[in-house]
């Protein structure tokens, strides 16, 4: 970490946050020692600031979501910003409104900052092209990017080793769907760690071997010597042969347990970006474990989210 | 390009018994490698005459075109337009076709019968010509479907449709799944000597894609298409085409590994042949990066490897067809999230200006570039065009090589804005397009589009 380049950083440098491929060291170093700053605020029992005073957030989900919706309602009312919750579901884009109109509407309603989830990779970035004075925050776009878990990702492991850098990071599960998958792999690669992907090969995308991160699909290999363990969630409609013969192969092979977890260092950090299919892809006395910080990363994803939503405000148009 | 006349595109009227005389032209017509400085002669929409012993001397009475050493060869023939006629005219009619046809110097197209409804009868077909007839400024032939409704299930009157004009039998933007079925269309096809042209992809294995498989598409999320899903359809047809010895043509391959299925059968003596889109021979899958929905083309571009192979493949001969694959879709189905938005591009009128930046660029020869758009689709589809010699019907163009031009969108004919090219610079442009030896189009000096 380069510490002068820190310092030289006042404001974020961007207009949106889209995406954690192109981040730098310094800019994602901005953001943690912002949410550091809101984590421990957090912890108080006076925690609302003013930062957001005036301004309308409004989080608009085309796909549910609980906790990541949670997560940036509150980021938002702690920074003072009035948040509005839009749940659009599926049905009324098929009423015929597309995207673009969507875009159209809110711009009407004046927001200053919009946080978008949808199912579709790329629309998050679609939509930011066509609204005015305004930023977009990604909130999860289709298997593309989700920017924020990386951040309240690296937020965790920040706190719970002092660094990032030099670590070894395992991400275990289905990569291929994976948005939160392909943004660790940017934001780890940015901040200097050492990154592997475990697999079966069904659920690894083709040249992934190209992202940036070594792959294996044998898990007691893969998990040799790693300072991190990070879980993802496997969809259940994904494990009736279509991908995986069943959840007890897939738990056999691919499931962290207390025997594939002792490949690990004996300090290796327990991680999954939730819901937890406990049996399923971790084992529930693993997810309980003493090592595990599932807690922790619901806790800095809020602190993340202010940190995001305080750093684009401070780019936005005075007027 | 002296003669005087302030008159447009096809405004220019036609002139029953007198001559049209072309001096000072490089005729060029990849049929016979003819490739010289002379002229060329244009009497009731024939070609007169033609020769070096022109170049300067024109018939009495004659009018007389100046070419100024610019290029003069047969009109292209485009072997894959989608139009919207009938069914989804607002996304392009025969008439709009035929204009942005014609200003890309394209004299000849070839609509698909993935209309609403679908051309699968012969009174469509006779629709066609029709509607052709009344609206168009270029020769429109139609292929026809070869199973109903493009369903791949049950095969269509192939007879009686090649009668009716249909000059050849294609399931359209879908694949014929089932086996059975091809090989009974092959089977049936053969004995009315009716070419069946295919689009090769495996919908299971395809399925949702919505690039290339590979490092771009992992990177956007975005599900992908790999190249194995059309390979493994070409190499079905081939054997099937063994076993029934049909005529067959792969509509457009994108990949390497397509392309050495083909070959192979062409060793082999098959009567096996294949195209490819301008758009895979100028593009590749980069260009989709930041979801650009006017790249989302099927099948969808490939690896800048495979672009090389293909452009190779024109060079040596081994692909036998370019075509614009030419596909109008509205704003409101390409604006959308890149997994969602309408697969095509639009491309006739910027067919032959894409095709020549390989020729500039050096990779592949003017008359083996102009083959594949002239002579060689009208060989494959038993047409009379496409060739520059005595008596044969005066489709003709007049291009100047260099001419440097930016595409604007706005400016293009066709009724749908979705081209690739926007913006792109080309060189080559279009200067006059005579259609039976009626002048259908001109460039206009200071005309951007």
């Amino acid at each position: 970490m380069n510490q002068d380049a820190d310092a030289q950083l006042k404001t974020f440098p961007h207009r949106h946050f889209l995406s954690c491929d192109g981040l730098t060291a310094p800019e994602i170093n901005f953001l943690l020692d912002l949410a550091d700053e809101a984590a421990d605020r957090n912890r108080t029992v006076d925690k609302k600031r003013d930062v957001l005073d005036g301004k309308t957030v409004i989080n608009l989900f085309f796909e549910a979501s609980t906790r990541t919706q949670a997560s940036f309602d509150l980021a938002g009312k702690r920074l003072g910003a009035d948040v509005m919750n839009m749940l659009v579901a599926s049905s009324s884009v098929q009423k015929g409104e597309t995207l673009i109109d969507t875009a159209v509407t809110l711009n009407a309603m004046r927001p200053d900052i919009i946080v978008v989830r949808h199912h579709s990779a790329g629309a998050v970035e679609l939509l930011s092209q066509k609204v005015v004075d305004c930023a977009v925050v990604n909130a999860g776009d289709g298997a593309h990017q989700h920017p924020t878990q990386a951040l309240l990702d690296a937020l965790t492991i920040r706190r719970a080793k002092g660094r990032i850098d030099g670590l070894t990071v395992a991400i275990c599960g289905d990569i291929l769907h994976s948005r939160v998958a392909r943004s660790n792999i940017n934001l780890l690669n940015a901040m200097s760690a050492r990154v592997r992907i475990i697999a079966p090969s069904t659920l690894l995308p083709s040249n992934s071997d190209r992202l940036g991160a070594e792959v294996y699909t044998d898990m007691w290999k893969g998990l040799e010597d790693v300072d991190v363990v990070m879980m993802l969630r496997l969809q259940h409609e994904r494990m009736d042969g279509a991908y995986v013969p069943s959840s007890r192969e897939f738990f056999h092979f691919f499931g962290l347990d207390h025997e594939k977890l002792a490949r690990a260092k004996p300090d290796a950090l327990i991680m999954h970006p939730g819901p937890m299919n406990r049996g399923v892809e971790i084992a529930s006395t693993v997810a309980d474990h003493s090592r595990s910080v599932v807690r922790e990363q619901v806790e800095m994803g809020v602190a993340v989210r202010m940190a995001v939503l305080e750093a684009l405000s401070a780019n936005l148009p005075q007027t | 390009m002296n003669e005087t006349t302030n008159k447009r595109d096809h405004e220019v009227g036609h002139r029953d018994g007198q001559t049209q005389a072309f001096l000072n032209a490089r005729l060029v017509d990849p049929a016979s490698g003819r490739d010289e400085i002379g002229g060329l002669l244009v009497r009731d929409g024939l070609i007169a005459d033609l020769g070096p012993h022109l170049r300067r001397n024109a018939p009495e009475n004659s009018t007389v075109i100046d070419c100024q050493g610019n290029v003069l060869c047969p009109g292209l023939i485009d072997a894959q337009v989608y139009s919207g006629e009938p069914g989804q005219e607002h996304r392009e009619t025969l008439k709009t076709a035929s204009r942005a046809a014609a200003a890309g110097g394209v004299t000849t197209i070839v609509v698909m019968p993935d209309t609403e409804p679908v051309i699968d009868q012969v009174s469509l077909v006779d629709f066609i010509q029709r509607r052709a007839r009344d609206n168009a400024i270029v020769h429109v032939h139609t292929m026809a479907a070869m199973t109903r409704g493009l369903a791949g299930e049950e095969m269509t009157e192939i007879g009686l449709l090649k009668r009716a004009g249909a000059v050849a039998f294609t399931n359209g933007k879908s694949s014929v799944t089932n086996t059975r079925v091809m090989r009974n269309v092959l089977n049936y096809a053969k004995d009315f000597d009716a070419l069946v042209v295919h689009h090769c992809e495996d919908s299971y294995l395809s399925s949702n894609g919505a690039m290339n498989s590979g490092e771009v598409a992992t990177r956007l999320g975005l599900p992908g298409v790999s190249q194995v899903a059309e390979t493994i359809v070409v190499e079905r047809d081939v054997r099937l085409v063994e076993m029934t010895g049909s005529r067959y043509h792969a509509a457009t391959i994108s990949c390497d590994a397509s392309l050495d299925v083909i070959k192979a059968a062409k060793a082999r003596g098959l009567h096996v042949t294949c195209g490819v889109s301008v758009n895979h021979l100028t593009l590749n899958e980069n260009d989709v990066t930041g979801y650009r929905t006017f790249f989302k083309v099927r099948p969808p571009l490939r690896h800048e490897d495979e672009r090389v192979a293909m452009v190779q493949g024109v060079a040596n001969g081994g692909i036998d067809i370019i075509v614009s694959s030419h596909d109008p879709q509205d704003v409101d189905v390409k604006r959308r999230p890149f997994q969602e938005a309408a697969d095509g591009a639009c491309g006739v009128e910027t067919l032959l200006p894409a095709a020549l930046r390989l020729y500039h660029s050096g990779h592949v020869g003017l008359v083996a570039l102009l083959k594949a758009m002239t002579c060689n689709p009208a060989k494959l589809l038993g047409l009379h065009s496409g060739r520059l010699t005595k008596g044969a019907i005066a489709d003709i163009i007049l291009v100047d090589l260099d001419q440097p031009w930016m595409v604007n969108k706005d400016l293009l004919r066709s009724r749908s804005k979705n081209s690739p090219f926007d913006e792109a610079r080309l060189q080559g442009r279009v200067l006059r397009t005579l259609v039976a030896g009626q002048t259908v189009y001109q460039y206009a000096s200071g005309q951007d589009g």
